[in-house]
């Protein structure tokens, strides 16, 4: 998927948890991304926070460690 | 098997607690007070003959042939309209009763024709039975006097004479068989409100008419088909059973096309279907039903369904019609050697939910258990994820709180982005019902629907807001409800978080969520919005109903969450006649979800990540299951542009034009390998497939269906499947040949295999099924009756939780190049994508989808209604007919979504809920302008759709 969607797509849900108290904001969105997005997503989200995750909120640059890494398929 | 005959006890059932006792013919009865002495008699089996009277509607008393003697009163009262009392004496047949009935049909049947061996109602008409009850034997006037029978009276034109109105498709009105009981005009207006028919003229002149002296498709009717069934004569009677003849035996089941789930008798002669009768035990419709289900069947034997598998290598190649053996293994080499060269999760599923439970927990089984992963999505995807994930995150649920039977102990109801009417129609009549009753209405709609304002309906408040801005009006009512001080307390101490509930009242009481406030945003009048927030609060018992104008959106789990904070605030959960209702579009859409269609999701709402679940299927069914969710039908799609998905089995959905960015799905499924449909028809998304898998009808097929109350009701067989196999036999065929090792024989042990790993299912058989008609899951040890009202004690969830709703204005905005708003939705005689109704007679009242736009907006276009006009968004552009009306806004588009030559999806974009993806269906910036057609888009399309349908048909063996 386009990069500008992938982001879209995280920081629309970051935007929900704004309204939450910071800690449960970041755990929320980690929890959301890894309860929902297939590896795939994932991996390419990864892939964008290691190019320093331009156009992400900061939110999930925070939330990056505690997002279910994905395994290699083998 | 017989004819399933229901009684018909002459006046609805009482609901007194209180009861009386009185004896009737010698025989004691005890019934609730305010029970009419007819019915009582028919408690006891005494059947008094009756010809106005019927269950249905209230009692009118015109007839005088229900006469009976009660010991110490004068005369001889109609039993249908006198109630009883404690002590009466009844007698029902007494010399003195027999004359006057004899004298009563003596008169009728001198003004009726006595054409009984023709007429279609022969075997089946309440005037015949009763001039047989009451001993009519011979009729001294003729038809020389006054008569509405013949057409001309010696030479003469009979003035009173009315020809046959065959204007509606699926019923005549033969007014010479009319004996005027007036039975028709009751349940138009009190089980269906429509209002649609009246008694013109008075006495000997009285007749029925439709409107203003109309015929019936030219009139407000909307063939529900309640007067049908109300009629005791042929004078209203179904053509199919004038064509084919009345029915000998028949079958509940329940009707496959929305979410109300209604009841039907399949009234059949041998395999041939004569009539659809709604069932009256049925609990979601109590014996009624609107047009699709009772009349529009026919598309079970169109020309155009598909009977034989059909297969080619490559999507500009006609059809090639094969064998199921061939079809079979051509898919399944083209789909493991996908799964060979990309990887295991190169392919996927997407599940129905037109089909059975049964069938779509067989799908999901499919992808997790033969395929090995878990890509699976159903259509809810596209219509009511939302709700599942906004319920289950505030209540620990995700289904809807109430049955249907909860509307009749309601005070006030708020119908917020749903149009029961058109949509829901059964519950849209039941709905009216306790309105006309004297319950109070808000409607939140950018639309002045049909429910505002219709004959002997006014909704208290219309708030009709900009497409989507619900959160802000919903947390406008959370304010005005907070900061007044209108809350349940008790409720929310005893029942919700506390804490949760003072941050999330901190939240709505900010001056910036008032309804002053947020006017100018929502376009919604703040005066009216704090009226509608009080009459909530504090008027009631109340209940919100929603639809798809809530979860359609990119904040669409938000607004789920903001309707559970209304509920919860105001104490509206867990009794009869509150809750929040999800009204659901498809028949099964429910249970789709509930079988485990998600990608995240095994059966019964558990996911995938947790061990302890995967376990119970794991040792069931001798697999590995995936961790990992799944893709869900847009990241499918993204996946296949990006050439790492290439296979995929889709029962029963057409995404091509359910799904939103036409443009984006038909390139997704264009980069596909091999595209595997299983349906019907050659639906649109046929167009792109490799594999055709011709499906059965709902007739055709055992299995269960859950409604929107979480009713489970049985699908029953009454034809064998004219392309040979029943759907799940399909894809246990496929899943064999992928090397799954299945050996289901019937639906009911894929039932019992739901029951053992899914909780809330467990104690759900269909035995039970059987003893009680539907169950409403939970069913389990702790209800073994299952629910009709949940959260009854306390929430699932434990406490209810209340979830702060900020609003978020969605990035699809007007501007000055699309700066119309357009929302989507559908109307009755139509049904989701059409594919269906299309092919039925419903296109009598809907032949294409038109454009909506306000006359003020019409204007400075230069559009005249019935102009063809181009609407586009930045997705794309279609053209299609525009309808000039104020029930939209200015500023604000609608149209519906049925027919696929108007392709309104190439307009809606890809935007989606932050939650669930759940696409953003109902706000699309747009713009409107004159045309001279179709665009070349639809032209293209149309030649392109064309081409994929060709088919060359195999030799017949010889
Ligand atoms: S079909 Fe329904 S709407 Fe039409 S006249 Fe009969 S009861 Fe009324
Ligand atoms: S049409 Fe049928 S139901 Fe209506 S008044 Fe005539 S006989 Fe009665
Ligand atoms: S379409 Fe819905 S309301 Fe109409 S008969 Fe079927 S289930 Fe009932
Ligand atoms: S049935 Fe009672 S008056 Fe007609």
């Amino acid at each position: 998927m386009s990069p500008e969607k992938l982001a879209r797509m995280a920081n629309q849900i970051t935007t929900f948890f704004h309204s939450k108290p910071h800690d449960e904001a970041v755990a929320g969105v980690a929890d959301h991304i890894s309860n929902f997005w297939e590896p795939r997503m994932r991996a390419q989200l990864f892939e964008k926070l290691a190019e320093g995750g331009e156009g992400l909120d900061p939110l999930v640059i925070e939330a990056k460690d505690q997002i279910r890494p994905v395994k290699q398929t083998a | 098997m017989r004819l399933i005959q229901e009684t018909d006890f002459g006046t609805p059932a009482s609901r007194s607690e209180k009861t009386v006792m009185l004896t009737i013919d010698g025989f004691e009865v005890t019934v609730p007070e305010g029970t009419s002495v007819m019915r009582a008699s028919q408690e006891v089996g005494i059947s008094v003959p009756k010809l106005c009277a019927t269950d249905m509607v209230d009692a009118f008393g015109s007839c005088r042939l229900c006469v009976v003697e009660i010991e110490g009163r004068n005369g001889t009262p109609s039993s249908c309209t006198t109630p009883v009392a404690d002590g009466m004496v009844v007698h029902t047949q007494t010399g003195k009763l027999k004359d006057i009935r004899r004298g009563v049909m003596e008169l009728y049947i001198s003004d009726h024709p006595l054409d009984c061996l023709t007429c279609a109602a022969n075997g089946d008409c309440e005037l015949q039975d009763m001039a047989g009850a009451v001993g009519l034997r011979d009729v001294r006037y003729g038809y020389e006097g006054d008569n509405h029978v013949v057409a001309r009276n010696s030479d003469q034109p009979n003035m009173r004479w009315m020809p046959k109105d065959e204007s509606n498709p699926y019923f005549t009105y033969d007014p010479s068989k009319c004996i005027v009981c007036s039975r028709c005009v009751r349940a138009c207006e009190e089980v269906q409100g429509t209002f649609a028919l009246t008694i013109e003229g008075r006495g000997f002149d009285s007749r029925v008419s439709p409107g203003m002296h109309e015929d019936f498709l030219s009139s407000e009717c909307v063939s529900c088909g309640a007067c049908v069934q109300a009629c005791p004569t042929a004078t209203l009677t179904e053509k199919s059973v004038i064509e084919i003849g009345q029915p000998e035996h028949s079958v509940v089941t329940t009707c496959a096309y929305c979410g109300v789930g209604c009841s039907f008798k399949a009234e059949m002669r041998g395999e041939e279907l004569v009539r659809m009768v709604p069932y009256k035990d049925g609990k979601a419709n109590r014996g009624h039903s609107c047009v699709k289900g009772r009349f529009a069947y026919g598309y079970a034997n169109h020309q155009d369904r598909i009977l034989n598998p059909m297969i080619r290598d490559t999507i500009d190649e006609p059809w090639r019609e094969v064998s199921w053996d061939e079809a079979l293994s051509f898919t399944t080499n083209k789909l493991k050697k996908l799964q060979k060269d990309h990887g295991k999760n190169s392919i996927g599923v997407i599940t129905s939910s037109r089909c059975t439970n049964e069938e779509t927990y067989l799908v999901q089984k499919l992808t997790r258990a033969v395929f090995g992963n878990n890509n699976t999505d159903t259509c809810a995807r596209v219509c009511h994820s939302p709700t599942g994930y906004g319920l289950g995150q505030a209540f620990g649920t995700s289904a809807g709180t109430q049955d249907f039977d909860s509307v009749e102990h309601t005070d006030v109801v708020i119908v917020i982005g749903a149009n029961p009417t058109d949509g829901h129609p059964v519950f849209g009549s039941r709905l009216k019902k306790r309105l006309r009753e004297g319950a109070q209405l808000i409607v939140i709609d950018p639309r002045r629907i049909d429910l505002v304002r219709s004959p002997h309906i006014k909704a208290a408040h219309h708030l009709p807001l900009r497409p989507g801005t619900n959160v802000a009006v919903l947390t406008a009512l959370a304010h005005v409800i907070v900061t007044e001080g209108l809350m349940d307390e008790a409720f929310i101490r005893e029942r919700c978080d506390w804490d949760e509930f003072q941050d999330y009242a901190e939240f709505a009481a900010d001056e910036r969520h008032s309804p002053e406030a947020t006017e100018q945003l929502t376009g919604v009048p703040a005066e009216e919005l704090r009226k509608a927030a009080r009459l909530f609060a504090k008027g009631g018992n109340g209940a919100i109903y929603y639809g798809l104008g809530i979860t359609e959106h990119s904040q669409g789990s938000t607004a789920v969450m903001a309707l559970a904070n209304l509920a919860m605030m105001t104490g509206n959960i867990g009794r009869k006649g509150v809750g929040v209702n999800p009204l659901r579009g498809q028949n099964n859409v429910q249970g789709s979800c509930d079988m485990g269609s998600f990608p995240h999701e095994l059966p019964g709402y558990r996911h995938v990540k947790l061990p302890e679940v995967r376990a119970i299927f794991e040792s069931l069914w001798g697999v590995e299951i995936d961790s990992e969710p799944g893709l869900r039908i847009p990241n499918m799609l993204d996946a296949a542009v990006d050439g790492t998905f290439k296979g995929i089995y889709i029962q029963g959905e057409d995404i091509l034009q359910s799904d939103p960015d036409t443009h984006h799905v038909a390139a997704g499924l264009a980069a596909m390998e091999c595209v595997v449909v299983h349906d019907l028809f050659l639906n649109e998304t046929a167009n792109y497939a490799h594999v055709f898998l011709p499906g059965s009808t709902f007739l055709e097929k055992d299995g269960t269906f859950t409604n929107a109350e979480r009713r489970i009701n049985r699908v029953r067989k009454v034809m064998s499947p004219k392309n040979g196999y029943a759907d799940w036999e399909i894809t246990q065929l496929l899943a064999n040949a992928m090397g799954g090792n299945w050996s289901y024989s019937h639906p009911s042990e894929i039932m019992a295999e739901i029951a053992a790993t899914t909780p809330s299912f467990a104690n759900v058989t269909y035995d039970l099924l059987e003893e009680k008609g539907s169950i409403q899951w939970p069913c389990n040890e702790a209800h073994p009756d299952g629910s009709p009202i949940m959260h009854v004690d306390g929430f699932v969830r434990g406490k209810g939780k209340f979830i702060v709703t900020e609003y978020v204005a969605t990035d699809e905005r007007t501007g000055p190049r699309f700066p119309l708003l357009l929302t989507t939705g559908r109307i009755l005689s139509q049904y989701n994508v059409g594919a269906q109704t299309r092919r039925t007679a419903n296109v009598a009242w809907h032949e294409e989808d038109r454009l909506e736009i306000h006359p003020h907006d019409a204007e400075q276009r230069g559009i005249r209604d019935g102009d063809f006009v181009r609407l586009a968004s930045r997705a794309g552009e279609t053209s299609l007919r525009a309808l000039i009306t104020d029930r939209v806004a200015p500023g604000v588009v609608y149209t519906t979504f049925h027919h696929p030559g108007t392709q309104a999806n190439v307009i809606t974009t890809d935007y989606s809920d932050w939650a669930t993806n759940c696409p953003e269906y109902k706000v699309t910036a747009v713009q409107v302008t004159p045309s001279n057609g179709p665009t070349e888009w639809q032209v293209e399309y149309d030649a392109q759709a064309k081409q994929s349908r060709r088919i060359v048909h195999a030799e017949p063996a010889e």
